[in-house]
Parts: C-alpha cells; structure tokens; sequence
C-alpha cells in the first residue's frame, strides 16, 4: 500500500529515468577505477611546490564551470583573469587543479603580454564531484587562487 | 599524428584582442584505463604541449596532463599587432607533432 502512495505521483517516464540511471551506474562501476588514490592533500602539495608556499590570494580569477557535469568526461571550462596585460603588468602562467582526480595537475598556460586577455576555455575530465582549482602567477610575483565545485553525475577518468 | 582545427577571424583591427580556437583530434590516453580482454594496463598517450608562435615569438603555450579531455580544445586570446602567420604545434608522449599555420589579416 506505502509503495502505491509513492508510485502515484511518479509518471512511467519518471521510472524509466531512474532504472535507467541505476542501471547505468552499476555498469560504470563495473570498470571505472572511481577515483581511488584521490586525495585533496596531493592537490594542496602540488600547488604549494608551485607558489613555494607563499600564500594566494583571492579574486582577479574569474571561472566559468557548470554546477553539475553530467559526464565526467568532457567539462567544458572556462577562466579569466582581471590584468591590464602589458609588459609590465601581465599574468604569467595560470595552473588548474583537480582535488580529487588521480593526478590532482590538469593544466597550466603560459601567458605573454602579446595575449591581450589571460582568458582561456578548455575542455577536462573529472574522476568525480570535486573542486576546480586555478592559481595565477603574476608578473610581479603574486599569487592569486580561485575555485570552484563541480559536481559530476559519471567519473571521466577510466574506463 | 592527428587532424587540427583553427579559427582566426578573418580581419581584425590593429590592436584588437581576438579570440582564437583550436582543436586537434588525439585520444588522449590516460594511463588509468585497464584493457578488458588482458588486464593490463593502457600506456599513457597524451599530448603533453600546446605552443603558439605570432611574429616568430612563442606568444601562448600549456602544459597538459591526463586530466584535459579527449580531442582536446581551446580557446585563448592573442592582441592583433602586424598581419602575419600564428602557428600552432601539438606534442605528444610519443614525440609526434601535429602542427598548423593561420594566416592573421590586419585591416
């Protein structure tokens, strides 16, 4: 009787929808490695060898990431960060991070004066609901960081 | 190695910040995957660099890790100084390069 009350609501599609996704989910874990070995602090560690430890500071970065990604495979992802991009004044190198991947590096870019923008878009996997970190050098030396959650329905590191 | 796409725009003023996209077809093998018929793990296959030369300079470059997805995009900017050639050149693990020129136009 409790099962008819919690079923009348719910529409065939609605059913469908949701066998579907547990069949799905079984199967991918079948033969995704997850993300086993993954772990923050390896994140953390590489972004201190980077800065040398010197401590980042917040804004500048501007990122562009969906709430949710729905495959893990493909996350398109976008970052800006605020510089006037002249000789003297540019961002060096910016580097994204992934907290919970298998390796934690993603990507770095290499910026010139020539660039005009440090703005770049690119497209990365994710093992799981994790963070996405980017750190910015800059010309001067400063250090800026930003993140931001993603939170992904199928891992993209295996299988 | 592989096919690659650029977008320049077709004019652009002096001066001008322009977007540019490229995409190269590559598999991107990460090293993680497990081949089902005999266990064993698939060698790593990635491009690991993206470089751009504007005006003979190196004017944009990345670093990539397993982490970038499969035929791997971008989108970064560059300013318009002098009409001339951008070049693009993809390296992967094996050392195969994929390489390509667009043809920038100042109006």
């Amino acid at each position: 009787m409790v099962t008819k009350i919690v079923m009348q609501p719910a529409t065939r599609r609605d059913v469908m929808r949701l066998a579907g996704t547990g069949a799905l989910a079984a199967m991918f874990a079948g033969i995704l490695p997850g993300i086993a070995g993954a772990d923050p602090a390896a994140a953390a560690a590489a972004i201190a060898k980077l800065t040398g430890g010197k401590a980042a500071k917040e804004g500048k970065i501007k990122m562009d990431v969906p709430q949710i990604a729905e495959n893990g495979r493909t996350v398109p992802v976008s970052f800006e960060v605020e510089s006037p991009m002249t000789d003297k004044d540019y961002v060096k190198s910016v580097h994204i991070f992934a907290d919970k991947n298998p390796t934690p590096d993603v990507s770095s870019y290499h910026f010139t004066q020539h660039c005009g923008k440090a703005a770049v878009s690119f497209r990365m996997r994710l093992g799981g609901t994790q963070n996405v970190i980017a750190v910015a050098q800059m010309s001067d030396g400063s250090v800026y960081m930003a993140k931001a959650p993603i939170k992904v329905t199928i891992g993209g590191c295996g299988g | 190695m592989a096919k690659a796409r650029v977008k320049v725009p077709a004019s652009v003023k002096k001066g001008e910040v322009f977007e540019i996209k490229a995409l190269v077809k590559h598999k991107m093998e990460t090293g993680q995957r497990k081949d089902r018929k005999t266990g064993q793990k698939i060698p790593r296959d990635i491009i690991n660099k993206f470089q751009v030369t504007y005006g003979g300079k190196e004017v944009f470059s990345s670093d990539w890790n397993p982490a970038v997805a499969a035929n791997p995009y971008i989108a970064f900017f560059l300013r318009a100084e002098a009409s001339g050639d951008i070049k693009f050149k993809w390296t992967d693990d094996k050392g195969k390069t994929t390489e390509e020129t667009a043809k920038l136009t100042i109006s």
